[in-house]
């Protein structure tokens, strides 16, 4: 294998030991477990949603929605346990508070999937729709402002450590287990590549093409919407206008930067992990070098550039 | 609405096609009519004018993205863009509207150019590029502006374009705005580079076995695109006197809508440059209703609830054009 293919095959990794080495030799402090924790709690929501952008990309499609169904998740909860009923029944409350905005998330997922498959819109201008107007209705919930709450309860999603790291940490590595044993052990994981493979010929070989896009849209709002969940509770404080804000560049760029193909047909659950990892470090590497925000955007579209060019490099 | 179609005359299809290019029209005049009779201040010179001169960066921006969905493509920077152009368009305000106008449609081209780059020479799909695009012209807008609002120079006559009329009647934003759709019609209609770029959407391997210059039709569409964005935000630099990073949010989202109102389809290859003006007008006017309502208080809209009626909108026109090409696919 020359050089040059092992680099394509093995990009990832050799990014992720290269942004390691950078981290260790120019920022400081980069070797201390508050550092590894500052990380993990916020690459758990890059990968939560870049799992679900995953499976959509695998049949072909696109989500643009992630980032607005996470507000309108974000949004819900503190209304919800918040309300005078949540008050009276903090349990219950934290249970619906949880509950409501995932089925909430459900809801946006059915739309964008109904709108792909019966209506044959592109997912780009289907998810379009809830890209804008999901941020809206979110904003409209909680009249623009934002909503600070204290309920160690609900903060535990964000906040809470098991064995010593965060919670969300292993939320995030049990969903990836959980969507790897799905695409590679279950029908439905066989259906999703096979409707990227090649829709049509998946439909004449009686795969239910229009139910699996459906799916995999619905699995991908949910996803966000947990996300949502987990950024509310780390801040205690839900912030319609910034939560997830950008998250659909940060997903995509993940599932593609760990070997997701934009035409469909391969749905690498795991490179998707390792895909968050690095956007997550290089992030961190410029904010911890004092790079101003505006410029790490920059970086960040180049990234997903240079991503997609090497993918399409590869398939050709 | 213009076609490469070349099937036989059929009257039934015919009438279904004027219903749906004139759909748009019928709606406009509607809701004009509901206006005028409802609102006394609707048919006022201040109404009108303001509402054309807020308008013509959507009439603009719609134009441009109508070019580049007849290609099949879409273009998701254009919000962003016009923030970059309205940001070098204040810093060139004090030597004129000479220099400054020019400068902010070059710096938009440059983003055109920088699509077009990635997406025919790099073969990245147009909305990855775009979104790239996106987020590089609001990072450089922002680091060019130091993220504050650019104050223009009110010394100089950079201002006269969003604020002054043109013999005393029309603003010169709306002047020059038909200037920009007529030719772009004349191009679509008239030159073979338009025809080239319809062809495109309705097959670009056909088109490009027959010997068409698919490359330059797609690098067209991107830089006319980026020009017109760039347009948009000297418009929006000169009308507001200020430079702004922060502008542009959502506006892909109103040129889109507006493109598919005006009949044109999301697949491409086929497409109209009045009957996008025209939606883009439609959708202005329901803001502009809703503005009107909220006046009189019958409703209480908050400011985020823009958002929601714009993709109420878009979702409203995508069923509507979706049940007429099902129907058009059934007849065939």
């Amino acid at each position: 294998m020359s050089v040059a293919a092992a680099l394509r095959r093995h990009g990832g990794l050799v990014a992720l030991v290269l942004l390691l080495a950078v981290n260790v030799a120019f920022t400081p402090n980069f070797l201390q477990l508050q550092t590894l924790f500052v990380n993990i709690s916020q690459v758990a929501t890059i990968a939560i949603v870049a799992l679900g952008m995953t499976l959509v990309i695998a049949t072909g499609g696109i989500d643009l929605s992630v980032g607005a169904v996470m507000a309108l998740a974000g949004a819900l909860a503190p209304l919800i346990f918040g309300s005078a009923f949540g008050l009276e029944n903090p349990t219950l409350g934290l249970a619906l508070a949880i509950v409501l905005p995932l089925l909430a998330a459900l809801a946006c997922g059915l739309f964008n999937g109904l709108m792909v498959s019966v209506f044959r819109v592109q997912p780009i201008i289907a998810t379009l729709i809830l890209f804008i107007s999901g941020r809206g209705i979110a904003q409209v919930l909680t009249n623009g402002n934002l909503q600070t709450f204290s309920n160690p309860a609900f903060a535990y999603l964000g906040t809470g450590r098991v064995l010593g790291l965060p919670f969300q940490g292993w939320l995030a590595v049990a969903l990836a287990i959980l969507l790897w044993w799905v695409v590679s052990r279950t029908l439905f994981g066989r259906y999703v590549l096979a409707v990227g493979g090649n829709e049509r010929a998946a439909e004449l070989a009686g795969v239910p093409a229009r139910s699996v896009k459906i799916g995999v849209y619905v699995v991908c709002a949910v996803l966000s919407g947990l996300a949502g969940l987990v950024v509310v509770a780390i801040n205690s404080a839900s912030d319609a206008a910034r939560n997830g804000n950008l998250m659909e560049l940060d997903a995509i760029a993940a599932a593609v930067v760990g070997g997701a193909l934009l035409q469909g047909g391969r749905a690498p659950i795991f490179g998707a992990l390792l895909g968050a990892v690095i956007i997550q470090l290089v992030k961190y590497t410029l904010l911890a070098n004092g790079v101003e925000d505006e410029v790490a955007l920059i970086a960040k579209a180049a990234i997903i550039v240079g991503a997609v060019y090497l993918q399409q490099a590869r398939t050709e | 609405m213009s076609t490469l179609d070349t099937d036989a005359f059929d009257l039934r299809a015919a009438l279904a096609d004027g219903a749906r290019s004139n759909g748009v029209w019928i709606a406009l005049v509607a809701l004009v009519a509901f206006g005028l009779l409802r609102y006394e201040n609707f048919g006022g010179a201040y109404n009108i004018t303001s509402f054309l001169n807020y308008n013509a960066m959507f009439i603009l921006i719609s134009v441009g993205m109508c070019f580049v969905i007849i290609t099949g493509g879409i273009d998701l920077s254009v919000g962003s863009v016009a923030a970059f152009a309205s940001v070098c368009a204040a810093y060139l305000s004090p030597y004129g509207i000479e220099v400054a106008l020019p400068g902010g449609v070059l710096a938009g081209m440059a983003f055109g150019a920088l699509n077009a780059f990635m997406i025919i020479a790099m073969r990245i799909p147009p909305f990855i590029a775009t979104l790239a695009t996106l987020l590089g012209a609001k990072g450089g807008a922002l680091v060019l502006s130091d993220a504050q609002t650019i104050s223009v120079d009110w010394g100089s006559n950079f201002t006269k374009l969003g604020m002054q009329k043109a013999f005393g009647v029309f603003p010169w934003t709306i002047v020059l705005t038909l200037l920009v759709v007529a030719l772009a019609w004349v191009v679509l209609e008239r030159t073979s580079l338009g025809r080239t770029v319809l062809a495109v959407g309705g097959g670009e391997e056909a088109s490009r076995l027959m010997g068409l210059e698919v490359g330059r039709a797609k690098a067209f569409v991107y830089l006319f695109s980026g020009a017109c964005a760039g347009l948009a935000g000297v418009f929006l630099a000169s009308g507001f006197g200020a430079g702004q990073p922060l502008e542009g949010v959502g506006w892909e989202l109103s040129a889109i809508a507006s493109v598919v109102v005006g009949g044109t389809l999301l697949t491409g290859g086929l497409g109209s440059v009045w009957a996008t003006v025209a939606g883009a007008l439609l959708l202005g006017l329901v803001f502009n209703i809703l503005n009107f309502e909220n006046g009189r208080g019958t409703i209480s809209l908050s400011a985020y609830w823009q958002q929601v009626v714009r993709g109420a909108f878009l979702f409203i026109v995508i069923l509507l054009q979706a049940r007429v090409s099902r129907a058009r696919r059934a007849r065939r």
